[in-house]
C-alpha cells in the first residue's frame, strides 16, 4: 500500500459567479521515501493541490470529491482535532515565499517549540535542544543565537532553512514542498534545492517537490506529474518523461527551457497561455493551444474540441491526450479498443 | 534608543510651537476681552488704558514671543472671567475630563477586542452580523444624540404601555419595554478628593454611576470604529501565509487565534488606537455639554461664550500637549512591542 493515496480529488471554489473548479480528478500515489514532481504553469493549480493534501483548502475551497488516504486514513472525512495531529507531525509543509511563512512578531524558537509542544509531551528545554539538532542539520550559523531571534533578522536563504527545520522537527513520513525556491536568489536555490534533496535522503522522508523548474524535478524527483488547467495531463518516471515527453503540452514546456533553444533565437514558447479555471475550454483544455489538435484539412479535431480525454498508458508513464491514444492504439492491434475510460483510468495508476 | 527619543522629543516642540502659534493667531478673530470684563458704563477712555495695559496693542510678533516664553512656564495669564491663573482652572477641570476619557478607553479596550476578534473568527455567525450592524448605527449616529437618548431611556425612564396594563400579563409586557430611569446623567456627582486639584469618581459605586452614561455616549463611535478596525486587522492576518503555515504546522486553532493572529493584529491597532484615544480628549466637548460634566470641554465652551481668551488659548495648549504626549507614548510602545521596529534616530 502507497503511503499516500490521493484518488479523484475534484477541489472546487465556491465563488458568488459560480463554483471555479480548481482541481478535476486528480490521482497520484506517493511510496515511503519517494519523491515526486509537481509541474505546470502558474494557476493550474498546484499549489491548491498541495494544501488539499493536508486537508488545509480555506473557505471557500472546498473538496467537492474524491478521497485522500495517508497510511491507510482518510483525511478528507477526519475530524480536525486529528488532522492537527498529521499536520506538521506525518505530514509537513514548506512554502514558497520565506518572507512571508514565518511569524514576524514571534521568535524562531518560539515558533519551532511551539509545533514540537503540539505534537509531544515534551518539556520547554527539551524542545529547545531538539530545535537547536534541527537547526544544526539544516547548517544554520550559530544556531543558539539564531532561537532568540526574529524572522525579520534573516535572509530569505536563512528562513528558508528553518522553514526546513521546522519542516524536519517531528520527523514526517512526508514533506509537500510548494515551489521553495521560487522567491529566492538564484544564487541559493541550488544550495536550498541541495539541501532539502539531502534531508529527505537521509531521514527517508518522502518529497512531493512542486515547482514549474523542469531542470530541479528532473534532478530531485523519480516521478513526476504535469498538471494544465486544473487536472494531471501525464505522469510517470521523471527521467521518461523529461526524455521523451507524450504530451504536446509537456514536450511544449521541454521545448521551451532556454537550453533547447538554437543560440541567437528565441525561445520556442507554447502559443496563447493557459486558460483561467473559472473558464476552461470543453474536451482537452490544452486543445486551443495543440498543434496536433489540428487534422490534415487544418480543422481541430472533434475529440479534442469535444471529449475530455482519458489517461492511456505509453511505456511506463500515463497520459491523457486523443492523438497519444491513437498513436499507442495504432502500434498495439491487439490493445482493446472500446473506449472503457474510468477503468482504464483505475489501471493506469 | 536615545536618538529615538530626541527624534520625538524634537516633533513633539515642532507641533506644539504650530499648535500654539494658531491658538495664539486665533485670539484676534474671537471678539473683544475688553467688552466682556467691564460694564457698559465704562468710557471708551478706561477702556483703551486697559485695552493698553494687557499689552493687547503691542504688534502681533510681540504679543506672540511675550506668550511663548510665559507658556514656557504654563504661564497663560489670567482668565479674564474667573480672574485668576488659566492654567489653575484648567488644571481645576482636567481631572473630570481625564477621568471620562479613561472611563471610555477602559470601555473602548474591554469590548472592542473581544468583539472585533470574535467577528473575524466567526464573519459569518449571526452574532457577528448583529456586532458589525449595531457598530454601523453606533458609527452614524451623533454623540448628542446618542447621549439625549440614553438620558431618555436610563436617566428618565421610559413608560411604554402597547399591552393592556390591567391584565398581569400585559403590565409584565409593558414592564419589558419601559425603564424606570434613575441613572445619573447630570455633572459628576459627590467626589472624593484624592490630591491637588483631583477630585475622583472611581472611590465608590455612586461615583461610578455618574460616569456610565457620559462614557457609552463618549465611546458611541470610537467603540464601533475600533471593533470594525479590529476585525478588518484581524481578518487580514488570518489570510496570512504565517497563518497558513502554522495551521500546516498542526498548532490549535486557539493558539493560532490567540498568538499568532492576535499579537499581529494588535500591532497597528496600538498606533491608530493609541492616536484616536488621544484625540478624545478633545471630543468630550460634545458630551460634557449634554451631561453638564465639569471638565475642560464644558469650561472651553464657556469660555468661548464669554470670549475669555487667556482662557481659550491655554485649553488649545494643554489638549494639544495631551495630544503630543499621547502620540509620542504610542510610538515609544509600538516601538517596544514590535520586534520588527528598531528604536532608532533613522526611518525604519
Ligand atoms: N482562495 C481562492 N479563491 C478562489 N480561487 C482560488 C483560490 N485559490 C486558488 N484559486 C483558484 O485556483 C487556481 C490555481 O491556483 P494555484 O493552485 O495557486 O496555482 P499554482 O499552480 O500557480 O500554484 C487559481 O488560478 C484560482 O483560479
Ligand atoms: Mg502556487
Amino acid at each position: 500500500m502507497a503511503l499516500l493515496e490521493v484518488s479523484n480529488l475534484d477541489v472546487r471554489f465556491a465563488l458568488r459567479q459560480g463554483d471555479v473548479k480548481a482541481l478535476r480528478d486528480v490521482s497520484f500515489t506517493l511510496d515511503r521515501g519517494e519523491r515526486l514532481g509537481i509541474v505546470g504553469e502558474s494557476g493550474a493549480g498546484k499549489s491548491v493541490a498541495a494544501f488539499t493534501i493536508l486537508n488545509l483548502i480555506a473557505k471557500p475551497g472546498y473538496i467537492a470529491d474524491g478521497s485522500i488516504r495517508f497510511d491507510g486514513r482518510e483525511l478528507t472525512t477526519m475530524k480536525p482535532r486529528q488532522l492537527q495531529q498529521i499536520r506538521g507531525n506525518k505530514v509537513s509543509m514548506i512554502f514558497q515565499d520565506p518572507m512571508m511563512t514565518l511569524n514576524p512578531v514571534l521568535t524562531i524558537g518560539e515558533q519551532m517549540i511551539e509545533c514540537l509542544k503540539a505534537h509531544r509531551r515534551i518539556r520547554r528545554r527539551d524542545a529547545r535542544e531538539i530545535a537547536l539538532n534541527k537547526l544544526h542539520q539544516v547548517y544554520i550559523p550559530s544556531p543558539e543565537r539564531r532561537l532568540d531571534q526574529y524572522p525579520h533578522e534573516l535572509s530569505g536563504g536563512m528562513r528558508q532553512r528553518i522553514i526546513i527545520a521546522i519542516a524536519l522537527l517531528l520527523d514526517p513520513d512526508v514533506i509537500v514542498a510548494d515551489e521553495p525556491t521560487t522567491a529566492l536568489d538564484v544564487t541559493i536555490q541550488a544550495e536550498i534545492m541541495e539541501l532539502l534533496l539531502e534531508l529527505c535522503e537521509k531521514h527517508n522522508v518522502a518529497l512531493i517537490l512542486i515547482t514549474h523548474d523542469l531542470g530541479v524535478v528532473s534532478q530531485v524527483t523519480q516521478r513526476m506529474l504535469v498538471m494544465y488547467a486544473g487536472r494531471v495531463i501525464e505522469q510517470g518516471p521523471t527521467r521518461e518523461i523529461i526524455n521523451d515527453a507524450e504530451h504536446p503540452y509537456t514536450q511544449g514546456l521541454i521545448n521551451a527551457l532556454p537550453q533547447m533553444a538554437t543560440p541567437g533565437q528565441r525561445l520556442n514558447q507554447i502559443p496563447g497561455s493557459m486558460p483561467s479555471l473559472a473558464n476552461t475550454p470543453p474536451g482537452c483544455a490544452f486543445h486551443p493551444r495543440c498543434s496536433f489538435s489540428v487534422d490534415a484539412n487544418g480543422e481541430r479535431r472533434r475529440d479534442c474540441r469535444e471529449v475530455i480525454p482519458t489517461f492511456v498508458r505509453s511505456g511506463n508513464c500515463d497520459v491523457a491526450c486523443h492523438m497519444v491514444r491513437e498513436l499507442v492504439e495504432r502500434h498495439s492491434p491487439e490493445h482493446d479498443a472500446s473506449d472503457n475510460g474510468p477503468s482504464e483510468k483505475r489501471e493506469a495508476l | 534608543m536615545i536618538a529615538f527619543l530626541i527624534k520625538r522629543l524634537f516633533h513633539a516642540f515642532l507641533v506644539m510651537f504650530i499648535i500654539s502659534v494658531i491658538s495664539f493667531a486665533i485670539q484676534d478673530n474671537l471678539g473683544d476681552p475688553i467688552q466682556q470684563m467691564v460694564g457698559q458704563s465704562v468710557p471708551d477712555s478706561e477702556r483703551a488704558e486697559l485695552r493698553e495695559e494687557l499689552g493687547l496693542n503691542d504688534p502681533f510678533m510681540v504679543q506672540y514671543l511675550r506668550f511663548a516664553k510665559n507658556a514656557m512656564h504654563f504661564d497663560f495669564g489670567y482668565s479674564y472671567f474667573y480672574g485668576e491663573p488659566t492654567i489653575e482652572v484648567v488644571l481645576r477641570h482636567l481631572p473630570a475630563t481625564l477621568e471620562l476619557v479613561f472611563a471610555t478607553t477602559v470601555l473602548i479596550m474591554l469590548f472592542s477586542v473581544p468583539i472585533g476578534v470574535y467577528s473575524a473568527i466567526k464573519p459569518r455567525s449571526p452574532l457577528s452580523r448583529l456586532f458589525m450592524g449595531v457598530s454601523i448605527v453606533g458609527i452614524s449616529i451623533p454623540v448628542f444624540l446618542t447621549a439625549i437618548v440614553l438620558i431618555q431611556i436610563f436617566a428618565i425612564g421610559v413608560q411604554f404601555t402597547p399591552f393592556p396594563v390591567d391584565t398581569g400579563w400585559g403590565s409584565w409586557l409593558n414592564g419589558l419595554l419601559s425603564t424606570d430611569g434613575g441613572m445619573p446623567a447630570y455633572g459628576r456627582g459627590d467626589v472624593v478628593h484624592v490630591v491637588g486639584t483631583w477630585s475622583t469618581n472611581f472611590a465608590s459605586l455612586e461615583g461610578l454611576s455618574y460616569l456610565v452614561l457620559p462614557s457609552i455616549s463618549l465611546a458611541s463611535i470610537m467603540l464601533p470604529l475600533f471593533i470594525r478596525l479590529i476585525r478588518a486587522e484581524m481578518l487580514e492576518v488570518l489570510q496570512s501565509d504565517y497563518v497558513k503555515f502554522a495551521k500546516a504546522k498542526g498548532i490549535s486553532m486557539r493558539r493560532i487565534y490567540f498568538v499568532h493572529a492576535l499579537k499581529n493584529t494588535m500591532l497597528p491597532v496600538i498606533t491608530v488606537g493609541g492616536v484616536q484615544i488621544g484625540t478624545l480628549v478633545a471630543y468630550t466637548i460634545l458630551t460634557e455639554t449634554v451631561f453638564q460634566w465639569p471638565g475642560v470641554g464644558l469650561m472651553f465652551l464657556d469660555a468661548i461664550e464669554r470670549s475669555d481668551i487667556p482662557l481659550i488659548v491655554t485649553y488649545l495648549m494643554i489638549v494639544g500637549l495631551i495630544f503630543v504626549i499621547t502620540n509620542t507614548l504610542v510610538d515609544l510602545i509600538y516601538g517596544l512591542v514590535n520586534p520588527t521596529v528598531k528604536l532608532t534616530g533613522k526611518p525604519a
